[in-house]
């Protein structure tokens, strides 16, 4: 049985802060459990909370970017917080720049973005 | 036995006219070094070491890398790292054990077929001895080059903060792989510690930027967004941005400003923080 990282709610945002070595198991089911969650509980921001990992390879790198993806066909911003500067190395030399991904340094600042872009989309 | 006796008779080469042997070995090492370091200094290294050298020899030590020699070797490596930290020239440390040679030339001209073998062992002992001083010599210079790398290093990447959440990197010198990771990991980290999301590159002191220089600061840029802070790259002088577009570097969505100043206001802006000056005050 692999483990499953808990998927949080607070308000309209939903919040993964990831505490174990992640498995390529781990990791689709994470995938699986945030699709059908931003769709039951009509979340409108994601933020992948990354400041226990210490260690990724370009599968986690390529997790973020189709988690990423998936919610933003589901209608919900991604952002991945509090990456440690030996990750952010790492993903930059092995050429994954997470292109679409929205980043910030803290879960505070990764909050207040999704509220401004929230914000941003409701004034249209 | 009779190995006993040849062993004690090299000991016997050294002590017989030992004065003027010692005396004409520190006369010629003084010469060499012309004066920068005082005779006195000089007659008490060589002394020692002469002392030391009759002492392995009467314990029976003819291998310049045994055991007997260990003393003289001690004694060596002080006397070589003082001399590559004064900035002597390798031949002025290995003379200071090659002149001892030259002093056995007198007593080799009427001695016999025996001195001659006796003085034929020693001199091989004393060029390996000259051959450890060199190597001594040389590791510490190494070791002299390596941390003042680091020092170097060091200096020329502090990573100061400008306002609050704003920090800036000022490089000075030339970057390569190595001065750029060290940068990176800074400013990275100066990212977490200081929570700030606006950060500023100024590479008003980079004598110059080719691919591999643009290629380290894009790497750096990609890594800050990548922890969710913005990056501005800022001092590009008018010759460099020529250079820049003639290599057909793409700075692609990455900020660029002409001065450290105009940088500072876009992140203070970005930051919500408004500039006003003050009414009355100045033009």
């Amino acid at each position: 049985m692999t483990e499953r990282v808990p998927v949080l709610r607070i308000g309209d945002v939903l919040l993964v802060s990831i505490q174990v070595d992640l498995e390529d198991q781990t990791v689709l089911n994470l995938q699986e459990d945030l699709a059908e969650q931003i769709v039951s509980r009509a979340a409108r921001g994601v933020v992948i909370d990354i400041t226990a990992v210490e260690i990724v390879d370009s599968f986690v790198g390529r997790m973020l970017a189709t988690i990423a993806s998936i919610s933003r066909l589901l209608d919900a911003e991604t952002v991945v917080v509090g990456m440690r500067p030996a990750v952010a190395i790492t993903l930059v030399e092995l050429g994954l720049s997470l292109g679409g991904v929205r980043t910030a340094l803290d879960l505070e600042k990764g909050l207040a973005l999704l509220r401004r872009a929230a914000a941003d989309t409701d004034r249209r | 036995m009779a190995k006993q006796d040849s062993k004690s008779d090299l000991a016997g080469l050294l002590s017989a006219d030992r004065e003027r042997v010692v005396d004409q070995w520190i006369d010629s090492v003084v010469g060499s070094l012309k004066g920068r370091i005082s005779k006195a200094e000089v007659d008490r290294e060589l002394r020692e070491l002469y002392a030391a050298l009759v002492e392995a020899l009467v314990a029976g030590g003819e291998d310049a890398r045994g055991d007997h020699l260990s003393e003289t070797r001690a004694l060596l490596t002080e006397l070589s790292r003082n001399r590559a930290r004064q900035g002597f020239t390798p031949s002025e440390t290995a003379i200071s054990v090659l002149a001892l040679k030259r002093a056995f030339e007198p007593a080799l001209r009427d001695g016999s077929a025996e001195d001659t073998d006796r003085y034929l062992r020693l001199s091989r002992i004393l060029d390996d001895l000259a051959l450890f001083t060199i190597e001594t010599y040389t590791r510490t210079r190494e070791e002299i080059i390596s941390s003042q790398a680091t020092q170097l290093m060091e200096l020329s990447t502090p990573v100061v903060k400008l306002w609050d959440g704003v920090i800036a990197v000022p490089l000075v010198g030339t970057l390569d792989s190595a001065r750029t990771q060290v940068v990176m990991e800074k400013l990275l980290q100066a990212l977490v510690d200081t929570g700030s999301e606006q950060a500023i590159i100024d590479i008003t002191g980079v004598p110059a930027v080719d691919t591999q220089v643009a290629q380290h600061l894009l790497k750096t840029i990609v890594a800050a967004r990548l922890m969710g802070a913005e990056c501005t790259v800022s001092g590009i002088r008018p010759q460099i941005a020529q250079t820049i577009v003639a290599l057909g570097i793409e700075f692609g969505d990455i900020v660029t400003k002409a001065t450290l100043a105009d940088a500072l206001q876009l992140a203070l802006k970005k930051s919500g923080i408004d500039l006003v000056a003050h009414q009355g005050g100045g033009r």
